[in-house]
């Protein structure tokens, strides 16, 4: 309850700064447009105009929700205009990415924990590929996959996978490291082989980090899959819906596309949040 | 080897050197030392006299720089590849993820024993530690005395008739203490088992060994060997005899003695 009130005294000043910079920001086309006819706008006039023009250069909040509205609930979801159709493009994409990101950044994790050639050698490049800026480099994966004959889903979940292998691998070393030495020399008094080890041990223990790392790796891939979606030429997905609207100026399409993939991101780590719970109170680790 | 046949653990000359950033700290300085079979020996001395240390040696844990040693007849790697001892830590150690009776499974399992036996041993060794019926609670439903007694069932559940303890009953408090070290006194003639014990409370090594080896630190080694006069049979307050008290002298004694060089 105390969280709830909190959250929603959040949502509510965000909600209050954005209308007060939707009418900062609007107000000039407001007064240029009247100028232009050569009329005078009286002050509360010149509110409601920034409330509702077509093309805002911020728009309010409830723009954005009509229009959200407008394109979820009352579009058929068949429809290319339907924000339930795009985002389910780039929800497939980013759920093939994040699976795809997650299993390689486990087994990185698990080489570099077994192999002090694999921690030397690997980690600085698993470190440098991030610096790399993913906007460079996505159009070259679409284009490269391309030219092989891959294209549509496989690319895209790619790019995802390139952002969400990077906090799954960190973070699951640290947690594959994280049985004491006291727990390693219990099981070497045993002859445990490493595989045993890693089953019996390193894995359980490593619970808590990897749900962290999964968390983050699931936002990258969303990130990642729009990023996938801009060079393909904007034909479909949330990423398209942005492109799209940055061309027509539709600032009200931008900004719902953009609080849709944001809903979805939270929707998406809550949802890892609710399994992480359930899993570390069952393995006793949350209490 | 010609040495006696009824050794489990004989030490010549053992030595051990860690080399560290600010020198070289000689842990281990000519130990010798021979266990026999169904003996309990404590090991009692200030922190830094390497009675951690040796218990670690014998169990392959660290490697002797100098001097031999075998366990069973074999090299310390040997024997723990033969999984010859069971070793119980400071800290119970037990998985959180794992009910008691799976955690004492661990060692089953990592063994390959069948699923009939294991159960069978979770079974015997809970009996023997008095937890038969918390097999199914999870390591948060007990106490600090029960875990510790969990962890050394999880020693005992597989065939190895050494026990190395490694200040099991260091982080509990007197009264509890005082139970276990009974129970484990109980344990020890049930099971014949030859028992490696690290503590740092004079009470406790007098009651429970057989021998007693008081060490002093810098380097590491062995003060003094007290061949225990009391019988096996021994109720709490065979404390308050006085063989026991000229016992514990004796080991007061020898720890000052260490001391003194410094």
């Amino acid at each position: 309850m105390k969280n709830l009130i909190s959250v929603l005294t959040v949502v509510f000043a965000i909600i209050i700064i954005w209308y007060g910079a939707a009418y900062m920001m609007n107000k000039q086309w407001t007064l240029d447009q009247a100028e232009r006819a050569g009329t005078t706008v009286t002050a509360s006039e010149v509110f409601k105009d920034t409330m509702a023009q077509e093309r805002p250069q911020l728009p309010a909040p409830h723009q954005v929700i009509t229009e959200i509205w407008k394109t979820t609930i009352e579009k058929k979801i068949t429809s290319k205009r339907s924000l339930i159709y795009h985002g389910g493009i780039t929800l497939s994409s980013t759920a093939l990415g994040f699976l795809m990101g997650s299993l390689l950044g486990i087994t990185l994790a698990i080489s570099i924990v077994h192999s002090r050639t694999m921690d030397l050698s690997v980690m600085p490049w698993i470190i440098a590929s991030q610096t790399i800026p993913i906007l460079a480099i996505a159009p070259m994966i679409i284009v490269v996959l391309n030219a092989v004959g891959i294209s549509g889903l496989i690319p895209k979940a790619m790019i995802s996978m390139y952002l969400s292998f990077f906090p799954v691998a960190v973070g699951m070393v640290k947690g594959l490291r994280a049985p004491d030495t006291m727990q390693l020399d219990l099981m070497k008094t045993y002859r445990a082989s490493p595989w045993q080890t890693l089953i019996k041990l390193r894995l359980p223990s490593s619970m808590p980090y990897l749900f962290t790392s999964l968390k983050i790796a699931m936002a990258a891939s969303l990130v990642g899959a729009i990023i996938g979606e801009l060079p393909t030429g904007a034909v479909a997905g949330l990423g398209a819906r942005l492109l799209a609207g940055s061309y027509y100026g539709q600032t009200i399409q931008i900004w719902s596309a953009l609080i849709s993939a944001a809903v979805l991101a939270a929707v998406l780590v809550m949802l890892i949040g609710a399994i992480q719970n359930i899993t570390l109170k069952r393995m006793g680790m949350l209490r | 080897m010609e040495q006696n046949s009824q050794a489990v653990i004989a030490a010549k000359n053992l030595n051990l050197v860690f080399e560290t950033n600010d020198g070289s700290v000689h842990a281990l300085k000519d130990v010798d030392l021979t266990i026999k079979k169904g003996e309990f020996v404590s090991f009692i001395g200030p922190s830094g006299c390497g009675k951690t240390t040796f218990l670690r040696v014998i169990a392959d844990l660290e490697q002797p720089t100098g001097g031999s040693i075998s366990v069973n007849g074999m090299t310390p790697h040997e024997a723990r590849e033969a999984r010859a001892y069971g070793y119980v830590f400071q800290a119970s150690g037990l998985y959180p993820w794992r009910t008691i009776a799976g955690n004492i499974k661990l060692p089953l399992e990592i063994m390959d024993y069948s699923k009939e036996e294991q159960d069978k041993r979770v079974q015997q060794v809970l009996e023997l530690v008095e937890l038969d019926s918390f097999g199914n609670k999870y390591p948060w439903q007990l106490s600090g005395g029960m875990q510790q007694r969990a962890s050394i069932a999880r020693a005992l559940s597989f065939d190895a008739d050494i026990l190395l303890m490694d200040e099991p009953f260091g982080a509990l408090d007197e009264i509890v203490r005082d139970h276990l070290n009974e129970q484990l006194l109980a344990l020890w003639a049930r099971t014949e088992k030859t028992i490696g014990f690290v503590t740092h409370s004079i009470p406790e090594a007098v009651y429970l060994s057989t021998k007693i080896v008081v060490m002093s630190p810098r380097p590491g080694r062995i003060a003094d060997v007290i061949e225990s006069t009391l019988p096996k049979e021994r109720p709490l307050d065979i404390r308050d005899s006085k063989e026991f008290l000229e016992i514990a002298a004796r080991v007061r004694d020898g720890l000052r003695a260490g001391h003194l060089d410094d």
